[in-house]
């Protein structure tokens, strides 16, 4: 049973036989100039086609990344680069993924200023204190879509009204939790950019899209051929594009079939937890159907998700890219302010596929597991 | 119409067995190898027995490969990612003028970013003399990047030379093996550099994946950031799949080198025979060096360039001009111009590649192909 689909999701068989297909009969080099050249140009334009049309963008607005890490590091490198002359402020939120919260801290050690928001216990961003912290120097604002820990969607129409009027803030969202499972309203949100990963929607590892809306400039992270307009250089990686088009039509699709039914299996886990001593930290409404954070004091997260990975059952601790090392969750820790909850908090994350009677024997194992776990927990106290 | 892909180093198809491991690989579920659960471990497991085939491929230690999404990625780790980790040392690079772009343009980048670059030019034969590049090194010199074989004439660069005399002067030294890899022996046991770049589409893998070799014991800044892979290296969940691809073809090209090098020899030779017996007039770029077997770079005099690719396209045969990140426009190789100035020979020349699934018979019919476009187009040429 595998309920860590905000790691990484299984991909779809269609989306295995997509990148097959596409690996024997349009291998070329898309930047060749002869026939199979173009036979692979094409094949990778029509994969951008459909990507623009399952995000409702203009397909020239989407560029093939390796993934969702890089797709941030381009935006928030990039712009800080491109426009160290305007400004040196960056906006962004204490509970992001490490791939935008490393970036700024990075950016941090090359002088340039960051501004952490604060959120509440839902997780989300109070939209007066994104007005508090602009300054004249904003040059960016990336503010994540989807939580990848707790499910917190942040009202990214509502800070794009507000950004709408400074011009030359750029503002970016962190959209891989969200992509083809949550909608996003793209332009209207007036976005600059937007980070997808295709293995979140059952795609392929190593493949991603970044949304860049005309006119906005990024200093490039990879240099070279000048593929993808110059956007990001390196041979493009057709087969892998073709699949991520396939796996986000997919996804989609399914995902939006099955959001309510697997959001009404996440509540009824959240109560049955609740009652084996669980505090959920997921917001309660308005979050994303597909994550529940639990914590159960006392009891170290590590320690239950390899009781329950003995039985069968696969969980997480924290996001994947931070799973190795046992700190507290820094993103329990902003939303709760309490540490104990941060200590002892584990993610348990469905796709559209999940089923109750797979959650009902999770629930079980864990009412099983847990007792035996805080009588070993009392004694080594 | 016979359909010849005479292309390869531009990119090369999958080997069917490398996409038979990589559907395995997709296909039993696999985790994020970041995950601490089974799902994770599993792919952790296949991750690291990868890491492990690549590294032995030339005789590093796992722990010196990182995984990138390919070459373009790996050069850039390697000159930024080391030019701004050890820039205390000095801020001097130095590297050669008939590179990759990958590694020309972000060279050009760090300049703009302050640093100071040298770009030695080759010979007439297109090789970059270790003594030229021992002039251009000075006291400010962290760096020389050089490539092992030259992607447009497929000239053998004396890397080996190189990297040991750099050794001895304490000054790190990359070397872009994108195009040697898989078909010159390389062992880094034997030749000292610090870092070399490696992608799994050249050899028959899948594109997207690729790794820098970095001796144990450098600096390298990472490019990207966020959560701790590659020994925080090299941020992003890891392609699990990819980098099984990749190693599958590492060893299909490792079990088959000297095979697959007389198979190339057979098939330059029967192209060229075939050329010499249909009276065509041309001379091999960078014809008296050492080179490698899989690609020939053929100066037609008096061609009409985009008008040759276009016929031999029309022929079934795909060739190209250079190197396919700047083949969408016919732009003059950079490669030529270094070796033979502004001279015609630079817009009349063209590049064969050749590899898996090629011929004896396909390089027969390339080459007729290629007399007949010849042959008509001088012969439009004196009716004018």
């Amino acid at each position: 049973m595998y309920f860590d689909n905000s790691a990484t999701t299984q991909p779809y068989q269609e989306v295995l036989s997509a990148y097959r297909k596409a690996s024997e009969s349009y291998f070329a080099n898309p930047s060749s100039f002869h026939h199979k050249g173009g036979e692979a140009e094409r094949l990778l334009e029509t994969a951008r086609g459909q990507i623009g049309r399952e995000l409702n963008v203009k397909p020239e607005r989407c560029f093939f990344t390796s993934g969702g890490t890089e797709g941030n590091n381009m935006v928030l490198k990039g712009t800080a680069e491109a426009r160290k002359n305007i400004g040196r402020h960056i906006i962004t939120t204490a509970v992001e993924h490490p791939s935008v919260m490393k970036t700024c801290v990075y950016l941090e050690e090359k002088g340039y200023r960051v501004t952490y928001l604060p959120v509440g216990r839902d997780g989300r961003i109070n939209t007066k204190d994104l007005h508090k912290a602009l300054e004249p120097d904003t040059i960016l604002v990336t503010i994540g879509h989807t939580n990848s820990e707790i499910g917190a969607v942040q009202p990214i129409e509502a800070i794009g009204e507000i950004l709408s009027s400074y011009q030359d803030i750029y503002f970016h969202t962190d959209y891989v939790q969200g992509a083809a499972k949550i909608p996003l309203n793209i332009e209207k949100a007036g976005l600059d950019f937007v980070t997808v990963s295709a293995h979140k929607f059952h795609g392929l590892k190593g493949t991603g899209v970044l949304y860049k809306r005309p006119g906005t400039i990024l200093e490039p992270l990879i240099h070279g051929g000048g593929q993808e307009s110059g956007v990001r250089s390196g041979t493009e990686n057709t087969a892998g594009a073709a699949a991520m088009a396939k796996a986000f039509r997919l996804a989609k699709e399914s995902y939006a079939a099955n959001s309510s039914r697997v959001e009404e299996i996440k509540d009824w886990t959240a109560l049955r937890l609740q009652e084996s001593g669980g505090v959920i930290n997921s917001p309660f409404s308005g979050g994303s159907p597909f994550i529940l954070n639990v914590s159960f004091p006392g009891i170290k997260p590590e320690v239950l998700v390899e009781a329950l990975a003995e039985r069968g059952a696969s969980i997480s601790t924290k996001t994947a890219c931070a799973s190795k090392n046992s700190e507290p969750s820094v993103v329990i820790l902003a939303a709760t302010g309490e540490r104990e909850l941060a200590e002892s908090a584990v993610r348990i994350s469905f796709s559209a596929d999940t089923k109750k009677e797979e959650a009902a024997h999770l629930c079980s194992m864990c009412e099983e597991v847990l007792p035996q776990l805080k009588k070993v927990m009392e004694e080594q106290q | 119409m016979p359909a010849i892909y005479a292309d390869h180093a531009a990119t090369t198809p999958l080997h069917p067995e490398v996409a038979e491991a990589m559907i395995e690989s997709m296909k039993n579920p696999a985790g994020n190898p970041s995950s601490v659960h089974e799902y994770g471990r599993r792919a952790r497991k296949r991750l690291d027995g990868a890491r492990r085939t690549v590294a032995s491929s030339i005789n590093a230690n796992p722990k010196e490969i990182v995984w990138t999404s390919g070459g373009t990625e790996s050069n850039n780790l390697a000159l930024r990612g080391f030019m701004h980790a050890n820039q205390e040392r000095g801020k001097h690079l130095v590297t050669s003028a008939i590179e990759h772009h990958a590694v020309l343009h972000t060279a050009r980048a760090l300049e703009k970013e302050g640093f100071e670059v040298t770009y030695v030019h080759p010979d007439e034969q297109g090789v970059v003399p270790v003594e030229k590049i021992m002039e251009a090194v000075t006291g400010e010199t962290i760096l020389v990047s050089l490539m092992y074989v030259n992607n447009e004439t497929g000239v053998v660069q004396p890397v080996h030379e190189a990297a040991e005399t750099l050794a001895q002067r304490g000054i790190a030294f990359h070397t872009d093996m994108v195009q040697a890899y898989g078909q010159l022996p390389f062992n880094v046991k034997e030749t000292p550099v610090t870092m070399a770049t490696m992608t799994a589409h050249k050899i028959n893998g899948p594109a997207g994946a690729g790794c820098l070799f970095v001796r144990q014991g450098t600096k390298v800044r990472p490019e990207l950031t966020g959560g701790e892979q590659e020994r925080k290296r090299r941020a992003g969940t890891e392609n699990v799949a990819a980098v099984e691809g990749f190693a599958r073809a590492a060893e299909l090209q490792r079990n088959s080198l000297e095979e697959r090098r007389q198979e190339l020899e057979s098939l330059r030779s029967a192209f060229l025979a075939e050329l010499d017996r249909h009276g065509v007039l041309y001379q091999i770029n960078g014809e008296h060096a050492e080179k490698s077997p899989h690609i020939l770079n053929v100066y037609f005099p008096g061609i009409q360039l985009e008008s040759f690719l276009v016929q031999m396209d029309m022929e079934g045969v795909a060739v190209s001009s250079g190197s396919a990140c700047t083949a969408g426009t016919v732009e003059p190789s950079h490669v030529l111009e270094a070796m033979y100035g502004k001279d015609a020979r630079i817009y009349e020349s063209v590049r064969f590649s050749f590899g898996y699934g090629n011929t004896v018979e396909d390089m027969k019919t390339a080459a007729q192909a290629a007399a007949k476009i010849n042959r008509k187009m001088k012969e439009k040429e004196a009716l004018k």
